[in-house]
């Protein structure tokens, strides 16, 4: 749910409870007014009523309502002394307009007592008053109106107001989600003097900022102790050829000392490869210039030609079209080996291998190990497909290295019993 | 024959050393930058094995001072960095070759060897072994005055083998040097064995006086017979 609906929400429901409140404390109070003033004036009736009473003796006989609305009845004198005014709310039957009967109307009553030429009389004065439940009705519905006005100026409001507030977050967070830690060059900025959103800016960039510099060591760390491996692992390949040289050696100790020199010799090539793949990383190939991949991929083919002789393996190239690419040429060539050694170690004996070069891809498919690979995880770092302890399991992830340097996509399927890799290169 | 090996890690100047000096060449060490220095200025070598990082100072620096004098033309680097940059900067000052940490002793030996010989050609460049004589120029090869065919990987392997007479070359330093990086992947070097059977069986042929022996598996070793 967005923010600015958030907010409605919640507003909506306080609005409710507070309007609900609010009328109820308004009719309450309407209601004491509405008596208090109608006090006022049944008190002015009394006065009038018994100062007319003195002059006109025939008002005292009135004993029951009329449209003048009071009655007196003469009462003792006990009585009488104990009579104080009192107001009520009570009923009288009438009829108006609208009404087909008489109906209970309600009215405010006052009763009370008075003394004319020493007798003493009970008075009681009516007033028609509001009906509640009318009062109430009409009440309600300029509440339901109020109600209403309110929440349609609060969307009002929350959709220009705050979406004009909140406009540097959202752009913000649309900086932040197209952020690429590594390739972005920029961190995000907000542009506007609101505070939190400042400050936002400021914990968001410092965490980045961490971010950056931990990775760039993490980056720098692989290159660094893969190089710093250089010397020990060329102390150690030199000893044991030093050791093997020297010739007096049993048989059994001779196969241990190879195995162990086979050993070394797979950690160079291991730390070989993340030289490479750190140095890609870093950036620390930049001579782009244009390469023709069918030149490229005939000299590999070539320089293979022994491995693949020995395996049995028939290599067969078909150039449909002349394939350039801006990149760097010693990558170009990492990228077309790669693909072609692993097609080859991968391969069973007698088996075959097809490079197809067209407008814009490089293809190579080759026979092997009859099932398809996880073409997700197949350019992961030390995905192996098989347990052979020789490959280094980086071949794949350097040539997807290579390709995001480059801006070119590899892909990897499996079709007609085939293992098929694809380099699509950009249309210029 | 004198070669001076900066290097100040003294564990591979010592394996480089007693490579070396089965060559019966005369090594003389340097370990830090000064030592370098002074050695480079008061002795002439005929070659120089130069580590880039050394303590106390750059051995680009060293090359600087040797190609003031006219002499870095014999000088192989030696480095863990792997860098173009570098490899191209110490090419420019004139060194002669750059060979990346680690390598193997066969390596080093052929490219010593191959220096040295550039600089004492006496207008015939060719290895002469027993009665086969390997003409490096024309890169044909003679076994008894009849020429041999050879093809390309053939020939660079026997080069290999004649630059390392009597020493060991593992199969892994052979594929190496043959076929460069390609060898990265190999799931076995079996291929090896394949590629040197048929040098074995051109050689015997011809009744060259020459052997290519197994050493425990590991590698071969060039004998005459």
């Amino acid at each position: 749910m967005k923010l600015v609906n958030q907010s409605l929400k919640y507003l909506s429901i306080s609005i409710l409870l507070i309007v609900a409140v609010w009328a109820s404390v308004f009719y309450i109070n309407m209601l004491h007014e509405i008596k208090s003033s109608i006090d006022e004036g049944l008190e002015n009736y009394k006065r009038l009523i018994i100062l007319n009473a003195q002059k006109d003796s025939t008002l005292i006989t009135k004993t029951y309502f009329d449209e003048s609305f009071f009655t007196i009845r003469e009462i003792e004198k006990e009585h009488a002394l104990l009579i104080k005014d009192r107001y009520t709310d009570t009923v009288i039957y009438m009829q108006d307009a609208d009404d087909e009967a008489l109906e209970a109307e309600p009215v405010r009553m006052l009763s009370t007592a008075f003394e004319n030429n020493g007798r003493y009389y009970e008075l009681k004065i009516a007033n028609s008053m509001v009906e509640e439940d009318d009062l109430i009705k009409t009440l309600l519905w300029d509440i339901v109106w109020l109600y209403i006005i309110l929440i349609v100026s609060i969307i009002l409001i929350n959709n220009l107001v705050l979406k004009k507030l909140w406009k540097p977050f959202y752009n913000f967070l649309h900086q932040l989600k197209k952020y690429q830690l590594g390739k972005s060059a920029e961190l995000p900025q907000v542009n506007t003097k609101t505070r939190e959103f400042t400050d936002l800016q400021e914990a968001v960039n410092t965490l980045l900022q961490h971010t950056i510099a931990t990775y760039e060591q993490q980056k720098q760390f692989i290159g660094n102790a893969s190089h710093e491996l250089q010397t020990p692992l060329a102390i150690a390949i030199n000893k044991l050829e030093l050791l093997l040289e020297k010739g007096d050696l049993q048989n059994h100790q001779a196969e241990n000392i190879a195995e162990v020199f086979q050993i070394i010799e797979r950690l160079v090539r291991l730390n070989k490869s993340l030289l490479l793949l750190s140095k890609i990383d870093n950036k620390q190939f930049f001579d782009n210039e244009e390469v023709s991949i069918n030149e490229v991929a005939r000299q590999a083919i070539a320089d293979l030609s022994e491995f693949a002789d020995y395996k049995n393996i028939d290599v067969s190239i078909s150039e449909n079209a002349q394939l350039t690419v801006q990149m760097d040429a010693s990558l170009a060539n990492i990228v077309v080996s790669n693909l072609l050694k692993n097609a080859l170690f991968h391969n069973h004996d007698g088996g075959e291998l097809q490079v197809e070069i067209g407008e814009h891809s490089f293809k190579v498919s080759n026979t092997g190990d009859g099932v398809a690979l996880n073409a997700k995880t197949i350019f992961n770092r030390f995905q192996k497909s098989d347990t052979k302890a020789s490959g280094t399991g980086l071949g794949l992830a350097i040539v997807k290295a290579i390709a995001e340097l480059q801006g070119f996509v590899v892909q990897y399927r499996f079709e007609n019993n085939h293992h098929i890799f694809e380099g699509i290169f950009p249309r210029a | 024959m004198k070669i001076l090996v900066i290097e100040d890690e003294e564990q591979l100047l010592q394996n480089i050393r007693l490579s070396l000096e089965k060559e019966n060449f005369l090594i003389e060490t340097a370990t830090d930058f000064d030592s370098a220095m002074e050695k480079v200025f008061v002795y002439d070598y005929d070659c120089i094995l130069l580590d880039i990082m050394l303590p106390h100072g750059s051995g680009l620096d060293i090359l600087k001072e040797l190609k003031s004098q006219n002499k870095s033309g014999n000088v192989i680097i030696i480095s863990a960095k792997d860098s173009l940059g570098d490899k191209l900067v110490g090419l420019e000052l004139g060194a002669d070759d750059y060979l990346t940490k680690p390598f193997h002793l066969a390596e080093l030996n052929a490219r010593v060897k191959a220096i040295l010989r550039r600089k004492n050609l006496d207008g015939k460049n060719s290895i002469t072994l027993a009665n086969i004589e390997l003409d490096l120029t024309t890169r044909q090869l003679y076994v008894a005055g009849a020429e041999i065919a050879l093809n390309r990987k053939e020939f660079d392997t026997l080069n290999y083998f004649l630059f390392n007479k009597n020493r060991l070359i593992t199969k892994v330093a052979l594929a190496e040097h043959v076929w460069g990086d390609n060898t990265d992947q190999a799931d076995n070097l079996d291929f090896v064995y394949y590629q040197i059977k048929n040098l074995r069986k051109k050689l015997q042929d011809a009744r060259a006086e020459i052997e290519i022996e197994a050493v425990y598996g590991v590698g071969y070793k060039l004998v005459e017979k």
